[in-house]
C-alpha cells in the first residue's frame, strides 16, 4: 500500500514538473493579451526568419540527407564508423556546434567564407543540429524495406532507380516522415548554435527562440507570447508526429494466412 | 525449346554451391533448407553471382532487370502499398493474367487483405507479367496448408505444361517436386548428388540420402554376398535380402509402398519379413502410413482396416528382396 502510494506520488510529481512550466506560459497572460503580443513588430520579424529559415533548412536536409541515408543504409566496411559521425552533432553542447561552425566556415576559419551572422549561417546552424535526427530516422527506415521486395522490383525490369521511386521511398515514406517531422521540431526550437554562429540580429538572424531570450530582460510578456506560439507549433508537430499510426501498422500487418 | 544453362561456384556461409544444369522444361531443385537451393534462383535471377546462359545469350553479367526472369519468391514479396492489379501491372499488362489465374476479383485489394494461396497467384501472375523468358519458383507451395496445397499443385503443374517455359523451381518436398517436375535434382550442402525423372530417383538412387529424400525407408547394416543374392544384417541381429550386390557397410532402401502388412507370419522363403509394434497410424487420402519399428510401410485403407492396425498391434512387415535396392554409406 504505502509502496504504491510512493510510485503514484512520485509519477505525479514528475509530471507536474513537466507540465507546469508550459502551463505556466499560457497561465500568467489572459490569452487575448497573448494573442495581441503576436501584432509586435519584434515577434512578426522573428516568426518570419524563423519559418524562411527553418524551410530552407528542412529541404537542404531533406534533399541531402536522404541520399546520404540511402548509402549509410547498405552494408559496408567502416559504416559504424561514418555513422556515429554522422549523430555526433546530436550528443555536441549548442555552443561547440556554433563554434565548430565558426571554425569551419568562419572569416578565418578553414574555409574562410563570410557566412556568420547572415541568415545563411542560420540555415546552417539549424540543418547542423536536425540533420542527424532526420538522418538517423532515415537510415532506420531504409534498412527496414524488405530486401525481397527490392529484388522483386529488379526482377520485374526495375532498375536501381525506378525501384527507388516506386518501391523503397514509398515504403519508406512514414519512417522518412516521422524523421522530418522531428528534425523540423528541433530546428525550430534551435538556439545556442545560431546565437553562436548567426548572432540575433532582429530581422535577419533573430529566430523565435533568440527573441524570447531577448525579449526576456525586455519585455516579459512579449517573451511569453513568444513562447506560447512555439509551444503550440511544437505541439502541433507532435500531433502530426503521432497521427500516423495507421501508416506505420496497418500497412505493414499481414492478414493471417487461410 | 530454349535452354537455360547454369555453370557456377557460389560460396555460401558454410560451404560453397557449384552447379552445373541444363534447363529445358521444368526441373526441380530439392534438398534440406540450407543446402543452398534458393541461392540457385538469386543466380539465374542477377541477384547473386555466377554464370548463366539462355539459349547460347551470356547472361552472366546482365543486372536483374535486363534478364527475363520470373521469380517468384518464397515469401511471395509482393508490394504491401500497391492493389493486386498495380502489383500485377508493375512489369506488364495485368488484366489478361488476373482473370488467367482468376483473381480477378482481387483487383483492388492490397496483399495484406489476402489469404496465403491468393497471394501465391498474384505473385505468379506479377512474375507472369513481364512475359519472362525462364521461370523461377522458390519454394511455392510451402507457405501453403495442405488443403491447399494439394489443390495449388494440380493448377501449377497444368500452368507450367501450359507455359512451356524453361522452369527452374526448388522445394524440401520430394512429392512436390515429382509433381512438378520432370527431371528433379537433389541438393544437399551445395552440391548435386543426382538428377534424374522422378521415376529414376525412386528406382536408383545413388546414395542414402537421395533414398531416403524421396521418402524411402533406409535400414543401415553390413552386407555380405552369397549366392544370387546380398545378406545384410542389421544392428538388431535381424537379416534382409537383397537382389542388389554389395559388401560392408550399406544401407537397405525400400519403399513403403512396397512393403505389405500381415498379422500372420507368412512362410515365404522369398521375402523379406521384420515383426514389430505399430507405434503409429497416419491417414493420408485414402492411404494409410503404418510406422513399425524403424520403417514406415504404405497400405490402402481398406487393408488397414481389414488388418485392424492400430498403435500396438504386432504385425509382420514384408517386403521382396527385388523390391530392395542397396546404397553405399
Amino acid at each position: 500500500m504505502i509502496r504504491r502510494a510512493l510510485v503514484f506520488g512520485a509519477a505525479f510529481v514528475g509530471l507536474a514538473f513537466l507540465v507546469l512550466p508550459v502551463v505556466a506560459i499560457f497561465a500568467r497572460v489572459a490569452p487575448g493579451r497573448l494573442i495581441g503580443q503576436l501584432g509586435n513588430g519584434a515577434v512578426t520579424d522573428a516568426l518570419r526568419v524563423s519559418v524562411e529559415t527553418s524551410a530552407a533548412a528542412q529541404a537542404l536536409v531533406l534533399l541531402i540527407g536522404t541520399p546520404t541515408a540511402v548509402v549509410l543504409a547498405r552494408r559496408f566496411r567502416f559504416r559504424e564508423l561514418l555513422v556515429s559521425l554522422v549523430e555526433l552533432p546530436l550528443v555536441l553542447p549548442p555552443a561547440v556546434a556554433g563554434l565548430g561552425l565558426f571554425a569551419a566556415f568562419g572569416r578565418f576559419g578553414l574555409l574562410h567564407t563570410t557566412i556568420p551572422f547572415t541568415k545563411l549561417a542560420v540555415i546552417f546552424a539549424v540543418a547542423f543540429v536536425s540533420g542527424p535526427l532526420y538522418v538517423r530516422a532515415a537510415i532506420a527506415a531504409f534498412e527496414a524495406v524488405d530486401g525481397n521486395i527490392v529484388a522483386a522490383s529488379r526482377t520485374l525490369g526495375a532498375g536501381p532507380t525506378r525501384t527507388f521511386f516506386r518501391v523503397v521511398l514509398p515504403l519508406a515514406r512514414p519512417g522518412l516522415a516521422a524523421g522530418a517531422a522531428l528534425a523540423l521540431a528541433r530546428g525550430l526550437g534551435e538556439f545556442g548554435a545560431t546565437i553562436m554562429f548567426a548572432g540575433s540580429l532582429r530581422g535577419v538572424t533573430e529566430t523565435l527562440p533568440l527573441a524570447v531570450y531577448s525579449e526576456f530582460n525586455v519585455d516579459f510578456d512579449t517573451a511569453l507570447a513568444v513562447s506560447a506560439l512555439l509551444v503550440a507549433l511544437s505541439a502541433a508537430l507532435l500531433i502530426a508526429l503521432k497521427w500516423r499510426p495507421s501508416l506505420s501498422t496497418s500497412r505493414f500487418r499481414f492478414a493471417a494466412s487461410s | 525449346m530454349a535452354t537455360l544453362a547454369l555453370d557456377f561456384t557460389l560460396p555460401l556461409r558454410s560451404f560453397e554451391l557449384t552447379l552445373a544444369l541444363r534447363v529445358e522444361r521444368t526441373v526441380a531443385l530439392v534438398g534440406p533448407s540450407g543446402a543452398g537451393k534458393s541461392s540457385v534462383l538469386r543466380v539465374v535471377a542477377g541477384l547473386a553471382p555466377g554464370g548463366v546462359a539462355y539459349d547460347g545469350e551470356d547472361w552472366t553479367h546482365l543486372p536483374p532487370e535486363r534478364r527475363s526472369v520470373g521469380l517468384v519468391f518464397q515469401d511471395y514479396a509482393l508490394f504491401p502499398h500497391l492493389d493486386v492489379r498495380r502489383n500485377v501491372g508493375y512489369a506488364g499488362p495485368p488484366d489478361e493474367l488476373l482473370e488467367r489465374l482468376g483473381i480477378a476479383h482481387l483487383a483492388q485489394a492490397k496483399p495484406a487483405q489476402l489469404s496465403g494461396g491468393e497471394r501465391q497467384r498474384v505473385a505468379l501472375a506479377r512474375a507472369l507479367a513481364r512475359d519472362p523468358k525462364v521461370l523461377l519458383l522458390d519454394e511455392p507451395l510451402s507457405a501453403l496448408d495442405a488443403h491447399t496445397k494439394s489443390e495449388v499443385r494440380h493448377e501449377l503443374a497444368e500452368l507450367l505444361r501450359d507455359l512451356g517455359l524453361p522452369t527452374l523451381l526448388v522445394t524440401h518436398d520430394y512429392e512436390d517436386a515429382a509433381a512438378l517436375a520432370d527431371e528433379v535434382g537433389v541438393l544437399v550442402d551445395g552440391t548435386l548428388r543426382q538428377l534424374a525423372r522422378p521415376a529414376e530417383l525412386v528406382a536408383a538412387p545413388r546414395d542414402a540420402f537421395v533414398a531416403s529424400f524421396t521418402g524411402a525407408n533406409l535400414l543401415h547394416g553390413e552386407a555380405h554376398g552369397t549366392v544370387g543374392m546380398t545378406q545384410v544384417r542389421l544392428p538388431d541381429g535381424a537379416c534382409v535380402y537383397s537382389t542388389d550386390e554389395a559388401t560392408g557397410a550399406v544401407g537397405v532402401v525400400v519403399y513403403p509402398w512396397d512393403i505389405s502388412l500381415a498379422r500372420e507370419h507368412a512362410d515365404d522363403s522369398a521375402l523379406n519379413v521384420l515383426h514389430g509394434e505399430v507405434s503409429s497410424v497416419v491417414e493420408i487420402g485414402n492411404r494409410v502410413r503404418v510406422r513399425i519399428g524403424p520403417i514406415t510401410a504404405e497400405v490402402t485403407a481398406a487393408s488397414a482396416e481389414r488388418l485392424e492396425l492400430a498403435v500396438g498391434a504386432r504385425v509382420y512387415a514384408t517386403f521382396k528382396a527385388t523390391g530392395t535396392r542397396l546404397v553405399p554409406l
